[in-house]
Formats: C-alpha cells, sequence, structure tokens
C-alpha cells in the first residue's frame, strides 16, 4: 500500500467537504494510504503573498517542516495549495538568500527545515503512482455515454514545475477516458475561473465562469470536472447568479475528479456527497448511479 | 498621461532590489503578458504597459492602478513570457509595495481581501472563508451581505458554511506567532 502524508487545506475543511469525502473513500479503494499531517496550518494562498513574502514563504514552510518529519511525499487535492507549498519548495531550493531568511524564521519557533519534501496533487498521486490501469480494474459502472469536459485550471499545471503541462495537459483526459467517459474537446482546459475573485467583485469573475460554462455547453458535455475546491466554487455555486446576469440557462453539474472515480467504481452519488453541490446532477446521472 | 506626472528612476531600482524583480529590466514589450491575461479587460493599464511605465519610473501611478490587484494569480503571462520574467511574482512585488506607500485603496477590495486573510491566518492558523466574507462585506459594501444570502443560506443547510474558524493547537499557534515576530524582525514589508 502507497502512503503519504495528506494536506486537504482550509476549503476542505469547510466549504469544500465533498471533495475530503470523496478523496478519502476513493483513496481507500485504491489502496492510497492517507494520513492528514498533524496539525498543519494554511499553505497561505495568493492573498498571503500579496501582504507578506517572507512570512507567506515561511508559515507555508512550516508545513513543510512537519512532513519532512513524517518522512513521506505531501499530498493535496487543493491545487491553490499544491501551487503555494510546491513554489515554497522550490524556491527554497533556488534561492539561497530566501532559505536563510525562512530559516531563521522557522528556528525561531524552534523548527527546521532540510529541504526536498515532495509535494504533489492528488491527480498526480492516481494518475502515476496508482496508474491508469489500476484505477480502471476498479470500475464498476464504467462512464459510458457520459460526455465530460476536463478542467484543470490553473493552478493544477501553472507555474511550471508541475506534473502535466501548463498548456496543454492530458492527465485528467486520459484518466476519464480510461473511466469510459466520452472525453470532450475543451478548448478552456486551462483557464482561469477567477478564484478569489468572485468575492471582491463578483461580476468580473462571472465574465470568466460563464465563458468556461458557456464552451461546455456549447459542446454538450453533461458535466464539467475539476481539480480544486475553488474552480469547483465558482463554476457550481453561481449558476442562477450567472443565468440572472447575463440572461442564460445554465444547469451544468460540476464534479470533482475523486467524485466521478468513485461513482465509475460503484459508489452512489450520496456516497460521493454530490447532492452538497448547489447545482443538482440532472436525471441522467441519477439513472445511470442511484 | 499628463505631463504631470513626475517620473523617479528609483523605483525600477527599488523593484530591482527584490529577489525575481530584477528582471523586468529584460521586459523587450512584446505584449505576449496582456494577451494571456485574462483579466486585462478589467485593468487600468494592461500587463505590458505597467511594465512599460514601471521601467519609466511612474510609481505612483503603477501602484494606484486596479492593474496590479485584478492579477489573479492565473499565471498564464508567467509560464509564456518569452523573456522568462516571473510576471506573477512580480505583480506580488507591485502589489505589496502598493500597500506599503498607502496606494492600495484606489483599484479594488483585493488589497482589503487580502489584508484579512493574512490576518485569519495568523490568529487561526487556517482560513475561516465564513469571517473573511463578512469581513470584507462590512468593510466595502454591507449590502452585499443581503445579496449572498440565499446562496449563504444553501451553502449553511448543507453543512458548507461553518459559523466557527478551525483553529491549530496552541502549541502550532506559538510557533506561527514566532515565525511571525522573526519575519518582522527580520525585514517584512508589512
Amino acid at each position: 500500500m502507497k502512503s503519504y502524508s495528506y494536506f486537504p487545506g482550509c476549503s476542505l475543511k469547510s466549504s469544500s467537504t465533498p471533495y475530503d469525502i470523496s478523496t478519502r473513500s476513493v483513496a481507500e479503494l485504491l489502496d492510497v494510504k492517507l494520513e492528514e499531517l498533524e496539525d498543519w496550518n494554511c499553505c497561505g494562498a495568493t492573498s498571503y503573498m500579496s501582504v507578506n513574502e517572507l512570512m507567506s514563504f515561511a508559515i507555508s514552510a512550516r508545513n513543510l517542516v512537519l512532513a519532512e518529519k513524517v518522512g513521506k511525499d505531501l499530498v493535496t487535492p487543493c491545487s491553490a495549495c499544491f501551487a503555494v507549498l510546491n513554489k515554497t519548495e522550490v524556491y527554497l531550493k533556488e534561492h539561497d538568500d530566501l532559505k536563510a531568511k525562512v530559516d531563521k524564521c522557522l528556528d525561531a519557533a524552534n523548527l527546521s527545515y532540510g529541504g526536498g519534501v515532495r509535494v504533489r496533487h492528488l491527480l498526480d498521486i492516481f494518475v502515476n503512482d496508482v496508474g491508469y490501469e489500476s484505477i480502471k480494474s476498479k470500475v464498476k459502472k464504467p462512464l459510458n455515454g457520459l460526455k465530460l469536459a476536463p478542467y484543470y485550471g490553473c493552478q493544477i499545471v501553472r507555474p511550471k514545475n508541475s506534473f502535466d503541462h501548463h498548456e496543454s495537459p492530458t492527465t485528467l483526459d486520459e484518466l476519464l477516458g480510461q473511466l469510459g467517459a466520452d472525453v470532450v474537446d475543451y478548448p478552456y482546459k486551462v483557464k482561469c475561473c477567477g478564484a478569489s475573485l468572485i468575492i471582491y467583485d463578483e461580476k468580473a469573475a462571472l465574465e470568466l465562469v460563464d465563458k468556461l460554462l458557456n464552451c461546455a455547453v456549447e459542446k454538450e458535455a453533461d458535466a464539467i470536472v475539476t481539480t480544486c475546491p475553488l474552480c469547483h466554487m465558482n463554476l457550481d455555486n453561481y449558476q442562477t447568479r450567472i443565468n440572472r446576469t447575463f440572461g442564460r440557462n445554465y444547469k451544468i453539474p460540476i464534479l470533482y475528479f475523486t467524485q466521478v472515480i468513485g461513482l465509475a467504481a460503484g459508489f452512489t452519488i450520496k456516497e460521493m456527497d454530490i447532492d452538497k453541490s448547489i447545482t443538482p446532477v440532472n436525471g441522467k446521472f441519477r439513472r445511470l448511479f442511484g | 498621461m499628463t505631463n504631470a506626472i513626475k517620473e523617479d528612476p528609483r523605483f525600477l531600482d527599488e523593484i530591482s532590489s527584490i529577489p525575481g524583480g530584477e528582471k523586468i529590466r529584460h521586459c523587450i514589450q512584446c505584449g505576449t503578458c496582456s494577451a494571456s491575461c485574462p483579466m486585462v479587460f478589467k485593468m487600468n493599464y494592461s500587463p505590458r504597459k505597467i511594465f512599460a511605465m514601471a521601467k519609466a519610473g511612474m510609481r505612483n501611478e503603477v501602484l494606484s492602478s486596479n492593474t496590479i490587484w485584478y492579477c489573479v494569480s492565473c499565471y498564464s503571462c508567467h509560464v509564456r513570457c518569452p523573456r522568462g520574467i516571473k510576471l506573477t511574482d512580480i505583480m506580488y512585488i507591485l502589489k505589496r509595495l502598493s500597500i506599503k506607500y498607502g496606494l492600495s485603496t484606489h483599484g479594488t477590495a483585493s488589497p482589503a481581501l487580502s489584508s484579512a486573510f493574512a490576518d485569519i491566518v495568523n490568529r487561526y492558523g487556517r482560513n475561516h472563508e465564513t469571517e473573511l466574507i463578512m469581513r470584507l462585506f462590512m468593510k466595502t459594501n454591507p449590502l452585499n451581505l443581503l445579496k449572498m444570502l440565499p446562496l449563504g443560506l444553501k451553502l449553511i443547510i448543507k453543512g458548507r458554511m461553518p459559523l466557527f474558524p478551525h483553529r491549530i493547537k496552541k502549541s502550532g499557534l506559538e510557533e506561527i506567532k514566532a515565525i511571525i515576530n522573526e519575519a518582522n524582525i527580520l525585514g517584512g514589508e508589512k
């Protein structure tokens, strides 16, 4: 059994609990042991970096310290946590002056970081460590006839240093195909959803989300599949608002990739916590997966 | 742009003195960043223009523009820049300088969001989304709270909007506090 330190991140503990629940169930099914990193703190996200660089890197590095003690790869399903923690590890390796300052900050808390913790996104673990074939062997209800749009978003593939290509990634496409789905060619797969922009300029963010939803609907997708809690929030929570603001008629389900694997492996909609979404899954899903 | 704009060559030096910032001197004004930016339609000046203005020393115009705060860290320009400039990192530098000089109030509510976020993380060790949204709306536009009510209620019913924060352990919070204190001593920008 493969074993990892698990970093759920703040969103998965509050607004995105279905991602956490489906992650844990599917990981167990795939013989992936996820042990939650004890007493992890917020990665800092994009907001903290806008206020103070050194503090942002240093509090992010505290998580790397905790993971180094455990000695396993640090895995997160959140693209923002992945980007920040990975960036921290890479920058500490590349910039000696930054490393020296962060070391002093950690030392003030009686902590030290040697370096070299591998920070990884959950999708990377599933497709590269578990492998497509092993995942395929768990499929009980192939997703035949379901058209799915693979949506990666930004921070799972950018900046570089990721496991997949920063402009045209393919791992999620391949995974959905192995589950039997009809994978939509989705040209917006790495376009931005706006993330926290939706809190401080909702209209501007909705314009971005409108384009993402519109493209998926034009391609006749039955659902959009995401790998990030922020993408899920913006695409799922705000469809009513977009319909009202721009005169649209969206009601397209947004699913985490973990939920899709779960459905294909025989879990029910309820077990994958899909009913906690704001935009309900339609009849086609109910008929296929109960 | 008018004649009244004062140019300050020290501005470019200031940006260059921050690690990663020196790369701004390599910009060739090709415009790949502006063409890649999903938020350019909201910006006072496109990213290409902001870089030209920064190189020309237009400190106040750059730091009070909404451009830097509409950067949502999608890293599209960052990975495409033919000169290898880490644009998203430079936008972070400009954001922090704009807070430092008190010029961050003209653009969007993004600076308020960032400050509230850092404050919440310092206090609990983790983000508390509900408090973050409440604080931001109370500060910027309390009417937004009413607008958010239908969605907020749905999220509460579905158990996705906890009213109380998740705190890390007391020992962890002590560590965070020590880290922040030391960063302040070492010349953190806040």
